[in-house]
């Protein structure tokens, strides 16, 4: 067998109201070339101002996977003719960028990773070009927008690490709300490192790499295809060659773009229009305090201290705002598991159903934490309970209101269910004689209870007490 | 004397009395203008309708004045004197332009230059060379060409320049003017076409250290454009000229000017600048300046000129790798992009540039970087530190600005490896190294050519380099001068 090793370089657009070296608007817009300033079209004479939101943002990411941050940024050049890059350099960060050896914690299928970073940069974002038959167009609606880069080390050893983490990450910029990271808006692209390494071998083989995947299920095909034509390469003998590679989306398969004697030299030196930026200890303080603790950090504490299954703590911190949610709930005194089960289930249905997210909603933390106590005291049964949450999210009322207003009680005194359940098999003899002759039809006596006391009946305990009654007569 | 050619107060005293008026100041300078262009080729455009913003508070209102054709200026026809900019027109102004259209300076031409600002001739302009005033044989030297030769012709009383190595200060010295290069971020270079932007930048042509004074209260200060601009400062420097200079202290660089050196060189005109500049020095010291003779490094002295094209070149081609004739400029029809770009960069630029391009582009490679790019910036790093610890006792440094006059056009370049070429050409460059004040004023005049000396401060401390310059300014007798034209 040989060992898988992958290495990630993630692209992800910094959500800002300006671009990251001019004064031109970052916003998503449909219409080409309405997003520009003179800087971002690279005339004569224009020069680069940094956004400082940008950069906290940038430095927010950097922190937030653990890199260590520089005293002072640098900001670089990287040389190279296209004609999606308009001043025919790209300012970017090579010598000193917002940090440095960093790592993110992921955990695939149970067992936790440690995935080494690197570094982090921020820089500007090309022009974007849609081909057509004999001509080309530019949009530079994109030229210029903060772009942050997260560069791995080749720490990833199968396409479920590599899509893990790219998960993980994608959490972590909403997380700390730096970006929507939307691969459809093309906000969050990657280029992936893959060799295959020899059992026993003591350094890597021959990596590819595979330029600008646009989806995280093309990075899964992409390596799936490389893997399969890497290997078949060295079972037959033969030698990989180091290249560039690009995913072709109509074949599913990568294509030679460029071996490295081709490799482009980008003559990156220091941009001498950004002075060297000096961090502010303060500054960096108060971002580092800003980060909100991330998903793989809530998801251990949901499973060490509140006792969650993985599964359902990992649904949980899927967004942030659910998490935030679950956890302002255990503030109000409930046992987690049962607070989970109730947003995992119905309050996530309605969410997918709606395509919602957890703000949206009438029922707030508070009244969800009555409603489960109403149901954990016996006032009302689960069902009742489920009902009564439908309805409060789809009608935007107060649950513990629809309790009160429809008169919703549970039937849980002993004398009270008995005599009920006493008529019930009075009324049924012929699903009785059924029943002893060893038919086990208990829950159809437990229905008509429920039918003949609109559903206030606490079915656990009818249950039993049917069984008591059937099996004495 | 005709009023466009008096001293930028004396024309706003004429004003104020109603003796001239801002309409015919742009107009006489227009004519002038007009006389001039055949034979000295000073501009690639004038301004033939007159805008004005009335800014009666500013010393500079209705003045009329030319810029450097390498200054964005929207609306306007701004081409770098590069057949690739040939039809470019900007669609915004550069802060200086700005700056200087709210004081309500009348522009009134964009200057011819050395093609994109790189060569130091006047001859690679893409619509000609500009002639030298004093001797329409000679040259101007540049790359501020036809913004020295503007001022020297008293076409107009100040024009705008850039300096990357030497590129105002040396002409001025050709062309009998004061030339001037603030501080590095004193003024805003935001919409200066840049060309090597860690040794750009922008200053001023005028024919007196006074109107450079007034000028430099105008342009100089903050642009939240241009990151490397400095803080406002509260000084005005025309207040401050006058300043008693008794006891300030210069220092010479035996090594640059020192007689000996240049003994055995059959070169009269060496000889007399080197007199001109002691007496210079002689006059200083009279007037209560301490003048005194320092020794420096040879070999790093030697490198300023390899160092200075190094990093030079290097910036340039990454700085002009816009010009691709795609977004503007010519277009080429080629079908595919790479080859539209080869095309009209081919054709766009002259030899002397692509040269430069090759060059920068070379010593930028992966392999050459080490030893050829960053090691130039570590001997700038170390003359800069030199001269660091030579201002923390002097505060000026003053040395002739040519080791001689203007040129013969078409004369044999001078040996690039010759002791004169590389000293007493290109000390200049020490102000771009270390971004230091650094002014040409005239001193007199060899074989009836003007000559010059450069004074050259610590960095922030225009004040009292202007204020050094006005005081040697006025024992020497060559303020005002206006070339006399060929006998």
């Amino acid at each position: 067998m040989r060992k898988i090793v992958i290495g990630l370089e993630v692209h992800c657009e910094a959500r800002s109201l300006s671009k990251v070296f001019s004064t031109g608007k970052n916003e998503y817009s449909l219409e080409p070339n309405s997003n520009l300033s003179v800087v971002d079209l690279g005339f004569p004479g224009i020069m680069p101002v940094i956004n400082k939101e940008a950069l906290r943002k940038a430095l927010m990411m950097s922190l937030a996977l653990n890199c260590e941050v520089p005293e002072k940024i640098i900001f670089d050049r990287k040389n190279y003719f296209y004609p999606d890059l308009p001043k025919g350099y790209q300012i970017t960060q090579m010598h000193k960028p917002v940090g440095i050896n960093g790592y993110l914690m992921i955990n695939v299928d149970g067992v936790d990773k440690r995935v080494d970073i690197h570094d982090i940069h921020l820089e500007e974002d090309t022009a974007s070009l849609d081909h057509f038959g004999n001509y080309s167009l530019i949009d530079y609606n994109r030229s210029g927008i903060p772009l942050m880069e997260v560069v791995t080390e080749p720490t990833m050893n199968s396409v479920n690490e590599a899509l893990g983490f790219l998960e993980a990450l994608r959490k972590v910029f909403l997380y700390c709300e730096v970006s929507e990271a939307r691969s459809d808006k093309g906000q969050m692209r990657c280029d992936v490192n893959i060799s295959l390494m020899e059992e026993n071998a003591k350094e890597f083989g021959t990596k590819v790499e595979i330029k600008n995947i646009n989806s995280f299920n093309n990075v899964k095909l992409a390596l799936e295809y490389e893997i399969k034509r890497q290997t078949e390469i060295l079972d037959n003998g033969g030698k990989i060659i180091q290249e560039t590679r690009r995913f072709d989306v109509d074949s599913l398969t990568t294509i030679s773009m460029r071996n490295k004697v081709e490799a482009v030299d980008y003559k990156y030196f220091i941009e001498p229009n950004i002075p060297a930026i000096k961090l502010d200890k303060a500054w960096i303080d108060e971002i580092k305090a800003s980060i909100p603790k991330l998903q793989f950090e809530r998801v251990n504490i949901y499973m060490k201290e509140y006792g969650l299954s993985r599964y359902d703590a990992n649904i949980l911190v899927k967004e942030k705002e659910n998490a935030l949610y679950f956890e302002k709930c255990l503030t109000y005194g409930i046992n987690p598991k049962s607070v989970a089960n109730w947003i995992n289930g119905v309050i996530m249905g309605h969410l997918n159903k709606y395509e919602l997210g957890i703000r949206d909603i009438y029922v707030n933390e508070k009244m969800l934490v009555d409603l489960i106590k109403a149901v954990e005291d016996s006032t009302i049964s689960v069902k009742q309970g489920k009902e009564v949450l439908y309805k409060a999210l789809t009608e935007e009322l107060v649950p513990t209101e629809i309790i009160k207003q429809s008169n919703m009680r549970q039937i849980t005194d002993d004398d009270e269910l008995r005599t009920l359940v006493i008529e019930i098999i009075n009324d049924n003899k012929p699903m009785v004689d059924k029943y002893k002759s060893g038919k086990n039809i208990l829950d159809f006596f437990v229905g008509q209870m429920m039918k003949k006391t609109k559903g206030q009946a606490n079915p656990s305990k009818a249950s039993q007490m049917f069984k008591e009654e059937l099996d004495k007569s | 004397m005709e009023n466009i050619q008096m001293n930028i107060i004396d024309i706003q005293k004429k004003i104020k009395l109603g003796e001239v008026t801002s309409d015919s100041l742009f107009k006489d300078s227009l004519n002038k203008a007009n006389k001039y262009q055949d034979k000295y080729n000073c501009f690639v455009t004038l301004i033939n309708t007159k805008e004005q913003v009335n800014n009666p508070n500013s010393l500079l209102n209705g003045i009329p004045y030319a810029l450097k054709d390498n200054i964005s200026t929207k609306g306007i026809l701004t081409t770098a004197s590069s057949n690739i900019l040939s039809d470019y027109v900007p669609v915004y102004d550069a802060t200086i332009y700005k700056k200087l259209k709210d004081s309500g300076a009348v522009l009134m031409g964009k200057t011819v230059l050395d093609e994109l600002a790189m060569g130091g001739t006047g001859t690679t302009g893409h619509t000609g060379m500009v002639k030298n005033p004093w001797n329409s044989e000679c040259l101007i030297g540049g790359s501020s060409s036809g913004s020295a030769a503007a001022v020297a012709l008293g076409i107009v009383p100040f024009a705008i320049g850039s300096d990357t190595g030497d590129s105002i200060r040396k002409p001025a010295a050709f062309g009998g003017v004061v030339g001037y290069k603030p501080t590095y971020g004193r003024v805003s270079r935001y919409g200066l076409f840049a060309f090597a932007s860690s040794l750009d930048h922008l200053g001023c042509f005028a024919r007196s250290v006074e109107d450079v004074a007034i000028v430099m209260d105008t342009i100089k200060g903050h642009d939240e454009k241009d990151m490397t601009s400095l803080p406002d400062e509260s000084v005005v420097y025309l207040d401050s000229i006058n300043n008693d200079i008794r006891g300030r202290k210069l220092f010479y660089i035996k090594e640059i000017c020192d007689r000996k050196r240049y003994e055995n060189i059959n070169d009269e005109e060496l000889h007399k600048t080197l007199d001109n500049f002691y007496s210079v020095i002689d006059k200083c010291k009279e007037m209560g300046f301490v003048v005194e003779e320092v020794s420096f490094d040879e070999t790093l002295l030697n490198a300023i000129y390899p160092t200075y094209i190094s990093i030079s070149c290097a910036e340039a081609t990454s700085n002009n790798a816009n010009l691709t004739g795609i977004l503007y400029g010519p277009r080429s029809d080629a079908k595919k992009v790479n080859d539209m770009m080869f095309d009209a960069r081919t054709k766009g630029f002259s030899e002397l540039i692509k040269r430069r391009f090759v060059l920068g582009s070379y010593i930028l490679q992966k392999e050459n970087q080490e030893k050829l790019f960053f090691n130039s910036g570590r001997i700038r790093r170390m003359i800069v530190d030199k001269f660091n610890d030579l201002f923390k006792e002097y505060d000026g440094l003053i040395l002739p600005a040519s080791g001689g006059i203007a040129p013969k056009a078409g004369s044999d370049d001078l040996d690039k490896l010759s002791k004169r070429y590389l000293l007493l050409e290109n000390h200049l460059a020490i102000g771009n190294f270390g971004g230091f004040p650094s002014i040409t004023i005239p001193s007199g005049l060899v074989n009836d050519m003007p000559v010059a000396i450069n004074i050259t401060g610590r960095v922030k401390e225009d004040v009292v380099v202007l204020n050094m310059a006005k005081k040697i300014e006025d024992v020497l007798g060559c303020k005002n001068m206006i070339a006399r034209g060929d006998k």
